[in-house]
This record gives C-alpha cells, structure tokens and sequence, in this order.
C-alpha cells in the first residue's frame, strides 16, 4: 500500500517536473521568436530605413565642444578666456610608420624636443584611436604650407581649436589654476557623476585653483551635430544641430590690478599676500610667490619643466595661501589679548614687569624677550605696540592651552576657512587631546608658553590669518573668504549675485575691541613696531608684525641674520587693516625668510592698502629688501 | 593506452551534441571578433586562449561525479556571500560608479560572477535535502537564499547580473514547483511595486530605462549604443552585408563592438540569414539542455540542468533583444561568442556540469 502511493507520488512529481519543463522549453522558444520577429522587422521591414542611415549616408553623431567660461575680476578685467589657433594633431591608429610621419612633418612645420617629448607621453596616456596633438599654436604659413601637402600625410590632420589664455599668466596662476587634458582619472570621476556624455569631444577639464572648483560652470553644454559622412568619414552635410550652450562666466571679487601690484611688491621674495573685504568676505587679492607659468599645464607639461618646477628650491607649484602653514609669530598677539580681556584674566590696566624673559613657578628655564633687557612696565595696550613677548608668555600660561583652545578656535585657526578652492590645509591649533593622539603625550606647562606667542605647535596659513584679521576688524563678526562674487549666465546674460552670508560671530565686548585695534593702530605709529612702513599714510591703519622662527635656537644663543643662511632667516609677518574705524580691506603678509614683519612684510601691505583706498599706483615698484643685519632686530 | 583510447578516456564525460553546439558559436565567435577587430588576430588569439582555458575547466567539471558537484554547493555559496560582503568593506574596488570589485592582493575580482553558478547550485542542493516533503516554509527559504546575493549585487550598483542571478534562481524556484498561484501573486506585486522601485533606483538606471524608450534623447551619451546597435542590425538586411563589409563596424560607429555589442558586427555582415543560423544553433543548445533535464536521474541534476539551460537561454536573448533595441542595455554578453574570459568561463563550467549529469547518472543509483 505504502508502496504504491509513494511509486505514484514519485511518478506524479515526475509527471509535474516534465511539464514544467515543457513550459520552460516553450518560454525559451517564444524569445527565440520574438528575437526572430524583431530581426525581421529591421532588417525586411524597415531594412529601406537603416539602409539609408547606414550605407548612402551615414550618419554621424558630433559633440560641439561648448566655449568654456570666462574668468574676470571685479570690474570686468579678463583673467581666463579663449582664443582660436590651429593644432596639428596625430591620429596614432591611422599612421603606419609614427616615428618617421613625425620626422617628415619636422620639414614643414616647426617641431622641437618638447613637442616630441610631450606627444610621447601624450601617446602613453591615451588608446591609439584618439587624436593626440603633436604641435598647438601653428602659424598661419605653417598651416599653408601643411595643407599643401596633407595628401603625403594620413592620420595626420589641422584643426581649429579653442586654447584657454590667463594674461596674468604667473601672477593668478595660483588663483586660477589652470585646465588640462582629461586624464583617466578625470574620465572615471565624469562617468561616475554621470557627465561623460557631456565630455564628449572636450579634451580638457579644470585641474586645480578655480578652474577645478568652477569646473561645472565653467564648462557648459555640448551640443550634438548629425552630420552626413561619405566612406572616408569625411562631413558631407549637417543634418541637424543642437547648439552648444557656453560655460557661464565667472566674475571674481578679486582687483586683477590690485593682484598685480601685490605680486609685484614682493620682488625677489617669496611668500604670500591675502587681502579681504571685511564687511563681507570678499577677496581682493590672492598671492602665492613665486607663480608659474599656467601654460606649460594646458599643453601638457613635458618632463623636463616639470622637473624643474616641482624639483626647485622656491616650490613655485606650492599654493602658500592656501597650503603654506608656518608659525603665525606674534601677529597672534591681537587675539591672545583679547582671549585674555575675554576670560577676564588680564584687566586693560593690569601691568606687569618685563626684566627682558619669563619663568614657569619652580623651573629655571627662561622663556626670552625679543628685546634683551625687557620692556620695563608693561599693560595691555603696550603690550601690542612693542609687541612684548613677555607679557603674553604670562597670559597664555595663566589662560591655559584649552581656553585659548577654545577662544582662537572661534576665530577660524586650526580649521579650514572654507574658501571656495580646493585642497586647503587647516593650520595647527594645538590642544592637549591633540598631542596625545599624535605624540602619545600630555600636554605640559611649557607647551603652552610658546603658543602664547605664537610659536610653538601652532601653525597657521597665510588665509587663516587673513579670515582672522578680517573678523577683528568687522568687531568679529566673520565670513568664510570667497573668491566668486558672481556668474554671468552665458546664454541669458542674468547676472547672479553669489551669496556668501555671515558665517559667525565672535562676540567681541566692544571696549575690548576698541582697547586692541587703538593699540594696533598705534603699532603703525611712531614708536610702534611698523611705523616706518605707515608713515604719511592719509588714512589710519591697524596692524601687527610678526616674525616667525624658521630655526630653533639654543638657550643664551643670540639670532644674528647676517650670520644664517638666507633660507634659514626668519619669516616675516604683517597683519592690517584700515582704515581703522571703518575697515575696508584686511590684509595678511608673509615674506619668507623676510627677517622682521615691519621691515619687509609690511610696505607690501602698505603699496596694496595705498592703491586699494587711495588708488595710488606705486611707480615705479620698488622691491623691498631683505631685512638683514642692516634693520635692527625688532619684532 | 593507445591513442584511440585516450581519446575515448578524454570524451567519456563529454556530451558529443551540446560539444558540437557549442564549437559552432565558438566558431561565430572567432569568425566575427576577426572582422570586429579590424582584421587584427590579436583579440582572435585571446579569445581562442580564453575558450581552452574554459575548455579544460569544463573537461575536469564534467569529469566530477555528481556527488562531488552537490558537496561543492554549500562552500561555493557561502564564498561567494562572504567576498560580497567583502566588496562592501574596504576592500571593495570603485569604478564607474559602482562597487562591483574586491581586492585580494594578487588579482581584483567580481564575486558576483561566482554567484551566477554559486546561487542556483545552492538552491538546488537545499531542495534535494527537502526533497521528501516540500511545503511553503522550503520554497520562502529558498527565495531567502536567492534574494540575499540579488540584494547585495543590486546594492553594488549591478542591475544586469542581480536581474540574471534573479532569473537563474526563479527557473530553479519554477522548477522545484513552486505554486502557481504564488507566482500570479508575485507578478501582481512586482506590478504594483513599480513606481516604488522606479523611486528607489540609481539615476543611471532609470536614465537606461528612458533612454530605452526614446534612444535619441541622448544620442551621444548611452542612446548611441542603442542607436547604432539598430542600425547595424537593421542595415544588414536579408543577406547582409558580406564578412568584413559592415560599415558600421569599420568606420568606427559601433561602439564595445568585440563584446557586448559582438552581435550587431554578426549581424550586420551576415543579415537575417545569418541570424537565423544562429539562433538555430542556440535552439539547438538549448534543446539538447532540455534533453539532458529531462534524463537527469535525481532532483538535484534536474533543478541544476534545467535552471543552467534557461540561464542560457535568457543570456542570449537578453544580449539580442538589448542590441536590436527590445530590452535596456545592461552589459550582458552574447553567450559564448563575445569576447571575455570570465563569462566563456562561468559559461563552460555550466556546460560541465550539464555533461556531468549527462554521462554520470548510470552510475548513480537513486
């Protein structure tokens, strides 16, 4: 019994599995069909159809390369644009014999080492089938004389191409950036973004500065031309087109005039000048000294510029603005003064006794004044006008590492400022967590000391300082710095305003306020640490110089700049702004290994702050000199 | 042993009809990656190594009895979960936008594709074990079994294969018979869920879907394969265009024309004839797969053999219908003729077990 029923349940499931496998059977068989029906209806049926598409005339989808963006400054200077010229461009999958097509076109038209080297690692980068350029900006004879003989040369072709142009060449490179050719990686980021479609036919996207962060805007809308092609390929007739939509033109607040005597202002110096609007965080001028030359990236560099440019001892592809960190040196001083006010740690009156150094309770270990001897009695005020070291040694230790953690924080150091570039680095703000995560080590007295004068752990970029300068002057209320103050809509011509809205408030009590910026007025004031530099000056400025120590030195040991190397002199700071009761511009100086801020970093301040409030064009530029044994050691 | 003898030892566990099948598309494949290839024998010499590597796997697949296939289900399956997680951490490799990839020091791989073969083998291994009495609770377990690897691919984002490894494990839920009226009631929900899903998908995707509708919306970006995948098609005509005469293919209009896109090249150059040749070998194929189902001995053999011969059958058709415009393009190919290692590889290993169930189950007694 039990037998039977399991033999028929067995020949029952058989029975069901067979049928079901009988319907996969004829589900299979209908794709098959349907794949059968489709290939009839193109290829019988509409088969007159693709035929036309495919074989009288063939039809070929172009992308029409959108114009990309311009770059201009506050009243309209062009800093970026474009021009037309001629290139003449390889197709390496179409030429037989690569090395000697390129040795023949050396007869006609001019083609040096760079050319070949850079068409090499062009070829290395891309597949056969693109077209590589080996020469850009042909001359109009040169263009002739190839066209004549194009016949000789397959794959090897003329065209007319757009070439990004910065007039300011190395004087905004750092702030523009510059654009190159589409790399692989750049390739895999567009698909990724799903914008490769729109790539099609553009050979180069934004690398660095602004032309990295505006890339979007810049770029614009490829169009699509259907154009007839006969067998060779060649366009016999546009079918229809779809316009390509021009990137959107970018108006900076930057003062291309004002970039252009900054930079110049520095002569032989390195370093790096920012200067902010302070009212709203716009940024009037972006200098990184030494530049380099934008041009040498869009063409694609060859190896032996770039070994140079990156192997050189001023690192001119390093972006001091935005990734140089050095100690801020006393222009720190202004906000510890206020940390302490704010703490009520020190009252505005409360003087202490400088007899030239300081001592931790229980050590022996002098902390040394800038001038031997010391200040005598100092207070708040004073403290600020000769820069007293002493004095801010005491502050900072009384304060304590978290609280001035806590206040200089709320100024923007230690954090990035958030301007509209990228790779900005965020400086150093030191504070006990900190080094125990990266020393394995706690926080000691002494640590604190240094940072009171803005030595020690603590760094800061040229920007940072900028944003802070900029946000005591505005009585702290502070603005990420923002360079694009607004776009011009290509097509429509709509201007949009950009919005950079107030990004936060410090709250400074006023009298506090007041009592620092009268003391940093009187900085630029005879007997303040900067009045050589501000003297004559219609206006009033506040200001602070700094000095920032490149190597340590040794207990008892005295700094002699004559005596050290010139790249082992100290950094030269100047912190401004003016005029004082009114700010309209915010500036922060560093001249490397410049010795002493009044003496160097502070007449660049001063040309920029001339021209800014006076329009007062310095002529002609005088170079400052390097502060050696010949200005007395100040700070 | 004399020669004849080795051979005999060599074919004994090879199907002689689903070999002669499959040496005919192999034989498409190699005909149209030369013309593809611009006259160029490099690709025609990487696909020929490609098919004896799979060659010699599917020989030692084949080889295996089928108890030794059905011990394997288990740690294939639970590899495959573990390096699909893998792809999530770290390791995980992005390109293109999607986390497909996962590092192991040595090579990068794609689990996913170990799963094609992974998912059904343990579906049909866990309905073996249940065989003696299936209720509702095995076939939910099953699908559970199946949903986890889909959900994880899918995530990557990988709709293609997650949709494949979906169809392989219904046949395989299809098969085991699964109720009708469980599958009128899925269909209804998957109706309904729609919208829903239409919500939860990548842009790319639904980008796919649209562009599936109206391939001219974007006719430089992913319309241009659909466009240009119409035209070879449908210019080949009825005889087609001659070997080595399509234009499409030569003056650069096709794009992945080597791999996914190998059947519009094929069919541009050989025309609705040639189209019919080929679908009647893949008939033919997939015939001989029913044939061997229909054969296999226990309940494992048959939910293996028959979900591997649907597979098949939906990897063709799908590659066909996205190149001929009928179903979005979702970077399958055409089986055993495009170009690839991995899928000629997944694909003969398939092919292996199919020969294995073919030529062992006299010495199995059920």
């Amino acid at each position: 019994m039990n037998n039977r029923i399991e033999l028929k349940n067995h020949q029952q499931e058989m029975f069901n599995f067979r049928l079901r496998l009988f319907i996969g059977m004829g589900f299979a068989l209908l794709l098959l069909v349907l794949l059968l029906g489709r290939f009839f209806y193109l290829q019988v049926v509409r088969h007159g159809y693709y035929q036309t598409l495919a074989e009288k005339n063939r039809i070929s989808v172009m992308p029409i390369v959108p114009n990309r963006g311009l770059i201009l400054d506050r009243n309209g200077v062009v800093l970026a644009h474009n021009f037309s010229g001629y290139t003449l461009e390889i197709t390496p999958s179409k030429v037989k014999d690569l090395p000697a097509t390129i040795d023949a076109l050396a007869k006609i038209v001019d083609i040096e080492p760079r050319d070949r080297k850079r068409f090499k690692k062009l070829q290395a980068e891309s597949h056969d089938f693109e077209t590589l350029m080996i020469r850009s900006r042909l001359s109009d004879e040169e263009v002739a004389r190839f066209a004549a003989q194009q016949y000789r040369f397959p794959g090897v072709e003329i065209k007319a191409r757009l070439f990004r142009d910065y007039p300011y060449s190395d004087k905004t490179a750092h702030l523009l950036g510059y654009i190159g050719r589409i790399n692989q990686a750049d390739q895999d980021r567009l698909e990724e973004n799903d914008q490769a479609a729109n790539y099609r036919g553009t050979d180069y996207i934004g690398k660095t500065g602004l032309e990295q962060y505006y890339e979007d805007e810049l770029h614009g809308k490829t169009g699509i031309e259907q154009v007839e092609v006969d067998s060779a390929g060649r366009a016999v007739r546009i079918l229809s087109r779809t316009p390509p939509v021009s990137g959107n033109t970018l108006i900076l607040s930057i003062d291309a005039k004002l970039q252009e005597i900054a930079e110049q202002s520095f002569g032989d110096h390195r370093g790096a000048l920012v200067a902010i609007d302070p009212g709203n965080g716009e940024v009037l001028a972006f200098v990184s000294k030494p530049g380099f030359d934008p041009s040498l990236f869009v063409d694609g560099i060859d190896a032996d510029s770039w070994k140079d440019l990156n192997e050189s001892l001023d690192h001119p592809l390093n972006n001091r603005v935005l990734r140089g960190q050095y100690p801020s040196g006393s222009t720190i001083k202004p906000f510890m003064a206020l940390a302490g006010l704010y703490y009520k740690v020190r009252s505005p009156t409360q003087t202490i006794s400088d007899p030239g150094y300081f001592t931790l309770p229980g050590s022996s270990h002098h902390y040394r004044d800038w001038k031997p001897g010391g200040h005598g009695m100092v207070d708040m005020f004073k403290s600020i006008v000769v820069s007293c070291d002493t004095y801010y040694y005491g502050l900072a230790t009384e304060l304590g590492i978290d609280r001035i953690f806590s206040y200089l924080s709320g100024f923007g150091f230690g954090k990035k400022t958030g301007i509209d570039l990228d790779g900005e680095t965020s400086g150093l703000l030191p504070s006990q967590e900190w080094k125990q995560k990266h020393f394995k080590q706690k926080w000691y007295a002494g640590d604190t000391v240094s940072v009171g004068i803005g030595q020690g752990y603590s760094l800061v970029t040229p920007l940072q300082l900028a944003m802070a300068t900029a946000t005591l002057a505005n009585g702290g209320i502070g603005y990420h710095p923002h360079l694009l103050m607004e776009v011009k809509n290509s097509s429509t011509g709509q201007v949009r305003k950009v919005d950079n809205p107030q990004a936060f408030d410090v709250r400074i009590d006023p009298e506090n306020l007041d009592l620092v910026k009268r003391a940093m007025q009187a900085v630029t004031q005879p007997g303040g640490t900067a009045a050589q530099a501000s003297a004559g000056a219609p206006y009033t400025i506040a200001g602070k110089t700094g000095t920032a120590q490149v190597v340590g030195m040794k207990q008892g040991e005295k700094y002699d700049a004559s005596k050290l190397d010139e790249r082992h002199r100290d950094h030269a700071w100047f912190i401004a702004f003016a005029p004082v009761d009114k700010p309209r511009i915010a500036i922060a100086v560093l001249v490397e290994n410049g010795g002493h801020g009044g003496g160097t970093a502070a007449p660049i301040a001063r040309r920029v702050m001339d021209y800014y409030l006076l329009g007062k064009v310095p002529d002609p530029v005088k170079v400052a000199e390097p502060a050696a044994s010949a200005v007395p050691v100040v700070d | 042993m004399t020669r004849r003898q080795l051979l005999k030892r060599i074919m004994a566990h090879l199907d002689r009809p689903l070999l002669a099948g499959m040496a005919m598309l192999m034989a498409v494949s190699l005909l149209t990656l030369y013309s593809a290839g611009e006259h160029s024998w490099d690709r025609v010499m990487a696909q020929g190594a490609n098919i004896l590597v799979a060659l010699v796997c599917m020989w030692i697949v084949a080889n295996l009895p089928l108890h030794y296939l059905m011990r394997t289900a288990v740690p294939i399956y639970v590899v495959g979960m573990l390096l699909l997680l893998g792809v999530l951490t770290p390791l995980g490799v992005t390109s293109h936008g999607a986390k497909r990839w996962l590092n192991i020091g040595v090579a990068t791989i794609q689990p996913s594709e170990l799963m094609k073969i992974g998912v059904p083998l343990m579906m049909a291994w866990y309905f073996e074990k249940h065989e003696a009495a299936l209720r509702m609770k095995n076939y939910f377990v099953a699908a559970l079994l199946l949903l986890m690897p889909v959900g994880l691919i899918a995530k990557q984002p990988d709709l293609g294969t997650a949709l494949l490894i979906s169809a392989s494990g219904f046949y395989v839920l299809f098969l085991a018979g699964l109720s009708w009226r469980v599958m009128v009631g899925m269909l209804v929900a998957a109706v309904a869920s729609a919208p829903v899903m239409w919500k939860m998908m990548h842009e790319y995707q639904r980008h796919r879907i649209e562009m599936l509708l109206d391939p001219t919306q974007d006719a430089l970006g992913k319309g241009y394969h659909t466009i240009q995948g119409m035209i070879a098609v449908g210019s080949g005509g009825i005889v087609g265009k001659g070997y080595l005469n399509g234009t499409q293919t030569h003056l650069d209009f096709l794009p992945e024309r080597t791999t996914d896109f190998i059947f519009a090249v094929y069919s541009e150059e050989f025309g609705l004839v040639g189209n019919l040749i080929l679908l009647a070998i893949y008939f033919f194929v997939i015939w001989r797969g029913f044939v061997i189902t229909a054969n296999a001995s226990t309940y494992f053999t048959r939910l293996m053999a028959g979900s591997i011969t649907l597979t098949f059958a939906t990897y063709a058709f799908v590659n066909m219908g996205m190149v001929s415009g009928i179903l979005p393009i979702v970077g399958v190919p055409l089986p055993l003729v495009s170009y690839g290692g991995t899928s000629m590889l997944t694909l003969l290993l398939g092919f292996g077990m199919l020969m294995s169930i073919q030529t062992h189950k006299k010495l199995v007694k059920t």
